[in-house]
């Protein structure tokens, strides 16, 4: 048999079908839906008569509109938003799938609840008509993100068609430096292939670096797999993954957890597969970094300056420039000048325990800076009731940090947490496109732990000073 | 779906590279439970001032690209977000292609959904199409799909590839679903192997 890569088994073991110019209908064996991209998708389905093919399969949950705020166990108050998460509530209901409502403590941001309730398992397919499915792929499932018409087909059909994508290898050699983290680590390799260097490859992170994450860790590598244009990412499971999945409420129990695990191990690239492109970064060489422009390939460490336009090539000469104006930012400036007004700590890139945990290492004992914003809001009901356990909550909550409800927040500022004009945010989240976070807003992307660092100086700082 | 017809008409221009979803739609406008309405929200951002009031800059607001039915556009377009609002509201503007030197890869499958063609090409074909572009309402593309041929106001011939399945699709404004559901024996067959083999799935 000749070799294989991860994807490609993952790809063979769900075709259920292939046409002879190659396009295929891939099998999906979950299917992760939320309020914003499904309301046209069962309309749809109504409006032809069509039912859900496998509602034991599909599983809901609100998560980018709804308020972060206590209040809202009083209901949405934003019409609009109440409305569309209304609509999930009616359609879970009707096509009876799998629902996590919004006062139930397991709801959370769909990327972190799927994992955390055992629904993502390795080898699955998984998809969600959001981009940061790719998240799944942390567990060596195959996991990425689809338009409103695609969910319609995948709850008709429970199949997407598809053309298999390239191979890419994305190797993160040697160890981390202390300060380093999984966020670094994906920053970094946008900054090296660029936000389209993955288009049309599903890429697999390994190395030393990555087996030696978390799964938190690996979440948050995944996850800005479609920053990079990449359909997927993938990490190859392994005792990490395998200790994380087991005891999941819906993962499989006694014999079917052992037959799972037989086929689970078999889960890897072969030695000899055949790899369509292939990246390669020292982990040693990797350090904290920021994003300076609105483009997720705009990063740097955070010891270096904001860069000159006039320093790029092509196209991207005017997109940087557009870009400084934008972040109200000047060539030659120190990243670790910048001053901040705001802090977001959560989302489904960094909304997970860990994150916390290493957010609140920093602010341990400490206040943020006078006058400033913070927030952090924990990707879900039950991220949110182990760091209120661990102590976690009281440390952001004495340094200053609002203690929010789980949900996208200002991610993406569906919800009422949005930046203003000009307000300048650093943001664990995964995108620092201009007005994501709230029409004007600046955005820098960091890691939770420089995040902290952030927030107790008021500027991007460099988390090894205050570790 | 309706067919995709043969497109002869202004093409405007947008050079920027990197032009997110957010940019084409920003989320809130995504609280809709519709898909049909959201042209007049297309760009929003580039589009309107704060005070809501056009932004004569804007390629679109101009006399000339007001009715533009092709978008020439720089590498990249559409990476971000998976939301399919970006399409319809490209759709509803009355835009029916997109021509760039590359796509992210959910928005490229959402344009096909909605009878929309985005087209890739090289980079010297770019440049041709992109200075046409800039010529206004007089200079006119013709877009011909079943030859897979671009061609510019001053005659010159572009052609492009294009998946044979998705040309078929849009050539006969054929419905994903209804295909699948054509295969449904296969999907059924596969089923129940695969209960077989993963019992746990």
């Amino acid at each position: 048999m000749s070799p294989k890569t991860l994807y490609d088994k993952i790809w063979d073991a769900h075709v259920a079908h292939q046409a002879d110019d190659g396009t295929c209908l891939l099998y999906i064996d979950r299917h992760l839906v939320h309020e914003v991209t499904s309301p046209q998708a069962f309309e749809g389905l109504r409006m032809a008569g069509r039912k859900v093919r496998a509602p034991e399969k599909t599983i809901a949950v609100p998560d980018h509109n709804v308020p972060t705020t206590p209040d809202r166990v009083n209901g949405i108050e934003n019409p609009e938003s109440r409305l569309q998460v209304e609509a999930l509530d009616r359609n879970a209901r009707e096509f009876g799938i799998h629902y996590y409502p919004v006062n139930d403590v397991r709801q959370g941001i769909v990327h972190i609840v799927g994992p955390e309730q055992g629904w993502t398992l390795p080898g699955m397919t998984v998809v969600c008509g959001d981009s940061h499915t790719a998240t799944h792929g942390a567990f060596g499932a195959l996991a990425h993100g689809i338009g409103t018409s695609e969910v319609e087909h995948v709850l008709a059909t429970q199949t997407l068609i598809q053309k298999k994508s390239k191979n890419m290898k994305v190797e993160i050699t040697g160890k981390l430096q202390p300060g380093v983290t999984a966020k670094d680590i994906t920053l970094a390799v946008i900054g090296k292939t660029g936000t389209a260097g993955g288009t049309g490859y599903v890429i697999e992170y390994c190395g030393e670096a990555i087996r030696s994450l978390s799964m938190e860790g690996r979440m948050t590598v995944c996850n800005m797999a479609i920053e990079g244009g990449a359909r997927a990412g993938l990490i190859a499971p392994d005792e990490t993954t395998f200790e994380y999945v087991k005891g999941r409420p819906h993962a499989p129990k006694g014999a079917q957890w052992e037959a799972a695990l037989n086929w689970w191990k078999t889960l890897y690239s072969d030695d000899d597969a055949h790899w369509d492109k292939v990246v390669t970064l020292r982990g040693e060489d990797i350090a904290p970094v920021v994003t300076w422009g609105t483009s997720p390939e705009d990063v740097l460490p955070i010891t270096a300056t904001v860069p000159n336009p006039e320093d790029f090539t092509g196209g991207k000469v005017e997109a940087a420039r557009r870009s400084l104006e934008y972040m109200g930012l000047k060539p030659g400036q120190k990243l670790s000048d910048i001053e901040i007004d705001t802090v977001f700590i959560g989302s489904c890139t960094n909304g997970r325990i860990e994150d916390l945990r290493a957010a609140a290492e920093i602010l341990k004992g400490k206040k943020i800076k006078d006058g400033l914003r913070a927030m952090v809001v924990p990707g879900s009901g039950l991220v949110r009731a182990q760091a209120e356990e661990e102590g976690i909550a009281e440390i952001f909550k004495e340094a200053g940090f609002e203690w929010r409800l789980a949900g996208c927040s200002m991610c993406l500022a569906m919800n009422p947490d949005q930046l203003s004009p000009g307000e300048r945010c650093a943001a664990t989240s995964n995108r620092n496109f201009e007005g994501r976070q709230g029409r004007g807003g600046r955005t820098h992307l960091l890691s939770p732990a420089m995040a902290a660092a952030a927030a107790i100086t008021g500027k991007l700082t460099d988390v090894r000073e205050l570790m | 779906m309706e067919k995709f017809e043969k497109i002869h008409g202004v093409a405007a221009p947008m050079p920027l590279i990197n032009i997110d979803t957010d940019m084409i739609i920003p989320k809130v406008h995504l609280k809709t439970i519709k898909r049909s309405g959201l042209g007049v929200v297309l760009f929003d951002e580039m589009r309107y001032h704060d005070d809501g009031r056009e932004n004569e800059e804007f390629v679109l607001n101009k006399p000339a690209y007001r009715n533009a039915e092709i978008l020439v556009a720089g590498d990249n377009f559409g990476c971000g977000s998976s939301r399919e609002h970006a399409p319809w509201a490209i759709k509803d503007f009355g835009i029916k292609v997109v021509i760039s030197t590359s796509f992210a890869d959910i928005f490229f499958n959402n344009c096909f959904k909605n009878g929309i063609l985005p087209i890739v090409v090289e980079q010297d074909h770019h440049d041709i199409l992109m200075q046409d572009a800039h010529k206004g309402e007089n200079a006119r593309i013709t877009v011909h799909l079943e030859a897979q041929e671009i061609v510019t106001s001053d005659g010159v011939v572009i052609t492009f590839d294009i998946d044979p399945h998705r040309k078929h699709c849009l050539l006969n404004g054929l419905d994903d679903i209804g295909l699948t559901m054509e295969k449904a024996e296969h999907i059924d067959n596969f089923e129940s192997q695969a209960a077989q083999a993963r019992p746990w799935v």
